[in-house]
């Protein structure tokens, strides 16, 4: 994206300097010109239409140029491509915890492949942060209670700067980190030494058990709740007949206000888990969501084998429409969705060692060997460890 | 807006209400009626944040807004409503008694605006009453529990913790409208002393015309109010 | 007369002025002279900036260097909180309208006094009022919201007396309220036979425009800050989401008001300015229904662009798009007065008094706050330098470089009007000079700093914006200079100052017709206006005749 948001900027930056050059000329000009003692008699002038049009349309015209430009580069950055993996974020007072789907799990340190856009879907457990890589030039507001999506593809491997950008307390400004931008070969290293507990959809599956969603979400034709395969990016009908996109805000949403959107067909009767799960949970929930496919295979790089195809052959359900036609005839084996495991209790012990206070001098001391390039933010500020 | 030239140059001698800086007695009392209602529309915006806030709300939590609207009492609700659109015509009334010079009636019809005032301000203490007491209001005591409604599945909880955002927009609304009120029939007070001391000749009543304005706006914020918070999103009982 | 004739003669001071039309401290705590508010709020918002600036001055000093080594944190986050709460609500916003405008726009329009004096006064009681809360939340340790309140972090998460500084800006709020209706009223019912609209200085119009958005876009601000008054104190869910609230709308809520207010900074400067210019130039303003409508259009266009301000804040895609187009189009009538008051430079006979240099050093800074605007409308763009050292930058070029320059520009301009004294004009000249050395000094390394990705709000950095970082602080070092410096000699021109006589800059407009100072009801005898605005020509005629 750099370059391309360079590219305008640098526009901008062009149009900026020419009217400024021409005002500041003209009042150069005028000033020498027709300074009192050269000029004692000034000549009145009314205006001029003509002029007026002139110096209003032109202005308008690259106005309306750069709001093109830019609302183009917008979307391009709003949409990220279908390639992006996922990496996972949740912003607190004051520190970043990065989840990737493999289950690897960070604190203010980002690890990205480098040459594969990235895309960062985000939550915040308290106050509003904001994501912030300015070599990058990536940023988007983390909100509480609801997902916002940003992307970004690295190209050269390096560290470079990830900062919170909105004011959210005391040490907001520490609230920085690092984001490794590695080689594929490299991050595939960085993943595989990184110990993860299982990947992010093991995990969720643990708690989709746990939370006893399985009691309902049975998979069953007849099941008292939807049907959970396939589910994820599918179009969804809901009891008023609206459709809504089955993506990771709508599955948190189900979750904690199910009365918001029913599945055409079902009734309301689900349960609000509105205080019961983290934002780590919730996380791995929608993990485990999007990886049930009726092909078995998941669609992250973790995959999970003891997943397997439940029932519900025919008719998938009502109300989802699955967007891939032909996976309705995958013959399904076993009648209950999820096995509910002993392990049960396993997700209270996975969390990494929580909470510690980031002091300010934290986040330059993680970044190793990085000598300061002032001039040019987008530059590695150092080929990279690890 | 205006015509070109709004006043004339004017003779120096002020009659004793007229104030220094204007002209005549006419303009006195234009100038006045413009401010008022340029101030109606600065509250009308202050009123317009909250009702954008309610719309963007309801939108969003539509049967928690049932929920709560259907837990308020319609029966208050309307006899306040009553209550208010009387003082109106009282006020109105008022404003004519003024015009016509007569005092007596004008301190009449005032104190019965200030009367309907306080019946409204009392039954709305009482609905805030019951509503502290079935633990409707936001905060640490909010606890929603759906009134028995017969032959209808009760509110889910998502939807019932939902219902304290209707409820802080009922209160906030609605004690904001009370704060109106009270700041009326504080202005009533004096001016009906006032009247007593016949401030108030025929022809110098303009702070009574700019507080019937006052008081028909207070009143139509009201209007407003109830049918959004009591009436729209209202299910009928089920027998 | 709406010109003025000049007397050669030596000067003295007027026998009856306002100032000495009564005496004592209840004839000024008690005055419903609108001269005499005027100044009331020109001592309180004088305090006020000072106060400012001195919070602007030790975080510039925290930033010298990347680690925390002044303060802590919190008292960082402190600091431009209270620097942004003060500067915006108690110094920008009431600094034109309130002074400059509360002074001049009854003599301009040919009134004796406001439309309602006592609601005038009641405005500098209920500024006053509301300062006092804000200020005992500054005193009794501090209010670190950031002046924008954000929610959830200003409802539910600090620990500062938010309570008190949000109620002490909403208070606030309401002064701005009745000094916006007093100008509607006054400009509408108050003016001199044969001043029609298009005979209005365009001070008149500008103080109209903002009025109009002050009327307006205040009572919200005051609603959604009662909002989070009640949020934090009864902890309701408005916008908390973990009560279902909704923070972002708090943010739509705030900048429905905080994004007027720009204008409501900006456009009285755009008046001052548009006097200015034509007056030291000797000549008629270029296009004069053009910069009058390009205000109004500004005060119009302001209501409909809040969202900019949170591209990266969550609002749908199409929604941003827009807001986005709409914030060019705003840009347009601020271009039309940029090339209008260029223009009237052109075949002038230029004088360069203090104002005149104010008012280019506007010109080209506002030029370039302007510009700069332009990166962040452009949304994809905006998405890397929103909230960065690159908005401070620009919104100083535009508050500073723009409105602060404005507001001295007409201070010096009025006073001789205000006081019956001349400032020293080599020390202004020289003071103008610092202070635009300076402010280009502090903040446009600031641009540089926020391209290279410096977030804002932040006390700690890393070490490589450290060089501009140095740059900036030794800029506001020059910069606090040159702004001390007109306190000073303001002060010392008062006993010193030459006597001004009633019109010591030969302009055009109905307060240069009366004597400075003026009488306690503004003229002797109500004015008559029988020509346009700014008609030098018939002024440079009479001087050549008389002279």
């Amino acid at each position: 994206m750099a370059p391309r948001v360079d590219a305008l900027f640098y526009f901008i930056l062009g149009v900026t300097i020419f009217f400024t050059t021409l005002v500041f000329l003209l009042i150069l000009v005028f000033s020498i010109r027709y300074r009192k003692e050269r000029h004692p008699v000034p000549v009145q002038i009314h205006g001029s239409i003509p002029l007026e049009i002139f110096w209003t349309i032109v202005p308008l015209g690259i106005a309306m140029i750069i709001f093109a430009w830019g609302g183009i580069l917008f979307f391009q950055e709003m949409h990220p491509p279908k390639t992006s993996m996922d990496i996972y974020g949740v912003g607190k007072q004051w520190m970043w915890k990065f989840q990737h789907p493999g289950g690897q799990r960070e604190i203010d340190n980002l690890h990205v492949p480098v040459g594969r856009p990235v895309r960062m879907t985000l939550i915040s457990q308290d106050v509003i942060h904001d994501f912030f890589v300015p070599a990058f030039r990536a940023q988007y507001d983390v909100l509480p209670g609801r997902y916002t999506t940003v992307w970004f593809e690295a190209t050269k491997p390096g560290v470079y700067h990830l900062f919170c950008n909105q004011y959210c307390g005391t040490n907001h400004s520490a609230m920085v980190g690092e984001v490794y931008a590695m080689s594929p070969d490299d991050y595939e290293a960085w993943l595989r030494g990184s110990g993860a507990f299982g990947s992010l959809a093991t995990l969720g599956q643990n708690v989709f058990a746990s939370m006893g969603c399985p009691t309902c979400h049975t998979g069953a034709d007849n099941a008292r709740a939807p049907n959970l395969y396939n589910l994820y990016n599918t179009t969804v009908r809901t009891s008023e007949n609206q459709t809504v996109t089955a993506d990771a805000s709508y599955i948190r949403e189900s979750i904690l206000n199910p009365s918001a959107k029913i599945v055409y067909g079902y009734q309301n009767i689900m349960p609000t888990f509105q205080g019961q799960l983290n934002e780590d949970e919730m996380i791995e929930l929608i993990e485990y969501i999007k990886s049930l496919t009726y092909n078995g295979q998941l669609l992250q790089l973790q995959t999970n084998t003891q997943q397997e195809p439940p029932v519900n052959l025919n008719k998938i359900q009502q109300g989802i429409d699955v967007m891939k036609p032909g996976t309705n005839t995958i013959v399904m084996p076993r009648t209950s969705a999820v096995p509910v495991t002993e392990n049960a209790q396993e997700p209270s012990s996975k969390e990494p060692a929580p909470r510690q206070v980031v002091t300010p001098s934290n986040g330059s001391a993680a970044a190793p060997a990085k000598p300061s390039t002032t001039s040019k933010p987008k530059a590695p500020q150092g080929e990279q460890q690890q | 807006m205006a015509s070109d030239t709004t006043t004339l140059a004017a003779p120096h001698h002020h009659p004793e209400s007229l104030h220094e800086q204007f002209d005549t007695l006419e303009q006195q009392k234009d100038v006045a009626q413009f401010g008022m209602w340029i101030f109606l529309v600065t509250e009308i915006m202050f009123f317009g944040g909250l009702f954008g806030a309610y719309l963007i709300y309801r939108n969003l939590y539509y049967p928690a807004f049932v929920a709560g609207s259907n837990s308020i009492s319609i029966v208050l609700g309307t006899i306040n409503t009553a209550v208010l659109i009387c003082s109106s015509l009282t006020m109105a009334m008022a404003v004519h008694s003024a015009a016509i010079g007569a005092r007596k009636l004008l301190i009449f019809f005032l104190t019965a605006t200030l009367l309907l005032g306080l019946v409204f301000l009392g039954i709305k203490g009482v609905e805030y009453h019951d509503k502290w007491v079935e633990h409707h209001v936001p905060g640490a005591n909010f606890h929603f529990v759906d009134p028995e409604r017969p032959g209808e599945a009760p509110v889910p909880a998502d939807v019932a913790s939902q219902t304290s955002i209707y409820f802080s927009l009922y209160f906030l609304m609605t004690g904001m409208h009370a704060l109106h009120m009270c700041i009326g029939v504080g202005i009533l007070l004096a001016l009906i002393w006032k009247a007593y001391r016949g401030a108030f000749p025929p022809h110098h009543y303009t702070m009574i015309e700019n507080f019937g304005l006052y008081w028909h706006f207070v009143d139509i914020i009201w209007i407003f109010l109830f049918p959004l918070l009591y009436l729209i999103s209202r299910t009928p009982q089920m027998h | 007369m709406s010109t003025a004739t000049i007397s050669p003669a030596a000067l003295e001071m007027p026998r009856d002025t306002y100032l000495n039309a009564s005496y004592g401290v209840k004839s000024w705590f008690l005055t419903k002279d609108h001269k005499r508010i005027a100044i009331m709020y020109l001592v309180s918002i004088t305090s006020f900036f000072l106060y400012g600036g001195l919070m602007a001055i030790m975080m510039r000093l925290e930033l010298l260097t990347p680690q925390p080594d002044l303060f802590q944190s919190d008292v960082y986050n402190k600091l431009f909180s209270m620097h942004g709460i003060t500067m915006v609500f108690f110094f920008l916003v009431p600094s034109i309208p309130a002074v400059l405008g509360n002074f001049v726009l009854p003599m301009m329009i040919g009134a004796r006094d406001l439309a309602f004096p006592k609601v005038n006064l009641a405005s500098w009681y209920i500024f006053m009022i509301g300062a006092c809360f804000t200020f005992s939340a500054y005193i009794s340790g501090g209010v670190d919201t950031g002046w924008t309140f954000y929610t959830p972090l200003s409802t539910g998460y600090l620990n500062t007396h938010v309570v008190a500084a949000a109620l002490g800006v909403m208070i606030a709020g309401f002064a701005s309220i009745f000094t916006g209706l007093n100008f509607i009223v006054t400009t509408h019912r108050m003016r001199a036979p044969g001043m029609t609209w298009f005979r209005l200085p365009l001070f008149v119009w500008s103080m109209y425009a903002v009025s109009v958005v002050q009327v307006l876009a205040t009572p919200v601000l005051a609603i959604t800050l009662i909002l989070v008054a009640v949020e934090r104190a009864f902890h309701i869910g408005i916008f908390n989401p973990a009560l279902g609230g909704d923070p972002v709308l708090f943010q739509h809520m705030f900048w429905f008001y905080s994004h007027p207010a720009v204008y409501i900074m900006i456009l009285p400067g755009f008046g001052v300015i548009s006097e200015i210019i034509p007056c030291f130039s000797r000549k008629r303003i270029f296009g004069y229904s053009a910069v009058a409508f390009s205000s109004m259009a500004i005060g119009v266009f302001g209501f409909l662009v809040w969202a900019h301000h949170m591209f990266v804040a969550g609002i749908s895609t199409y929604s941003a798009l827009v807001f986005s187009l709409l914030t060019f189009i705003i840009a347009i009538p601020s271009a039309i007065k940029v090339f209008n008051w260029t223009a009237t430079m052109y075949k002038g006979s230029i004088h360069f008094d203090t104002p005149m240099l104010y008012a280019l050093g506007f010109i080209g800074l506002f030029t370039i706050g302007g510009l700069t605007g332009l990166f962040l409308a452009a949304i994809g763009v905006d998405m890397h330098v929103t909230a960065t050292y690159f908005v401070v930058a620009h919104f100083h070029y535009v508050m500073v470089g723009g409105m602060l320059l404005a507001y001295l520009a007409g201070l010096h301009f009025w006073w001789p009007k205000i006081t019956g004294k001349m400032y020293p004009e080599a020390a202004a000249k020289l003071a103008a000079l610092i202070t635009f050395i300076g402010f280009n000094l502090t903040f446009f390394p600031q641009f540089v700093l926020g391209y290279m990705g410096m977030p804002r709000r932040y006390h700690s950095y890393p070490p490589e914006y450290q060089v501009l970082n140095v740059l900036s602080s030794a800029g506001a070092s020059v910069l606090a200079v040159g702004l001390l410096m007109p306190m000073f000699y303001m002060l010392w021109s008062l006993k010193y100052g030459e006597v001004a006589g009633k019109n010591p800059y030969r302009a055009t407009g109905l307060e240069w017709t009366t004597d400075s100072p003026p009488p306690a009801h503004n003229f002797h005898e109500t004015p008559v206006v029988t020509q346009e605005a700014y008609d030098y020509e018939s002024l440079l005629q009479e001087e050549v005749e008389v002279g």
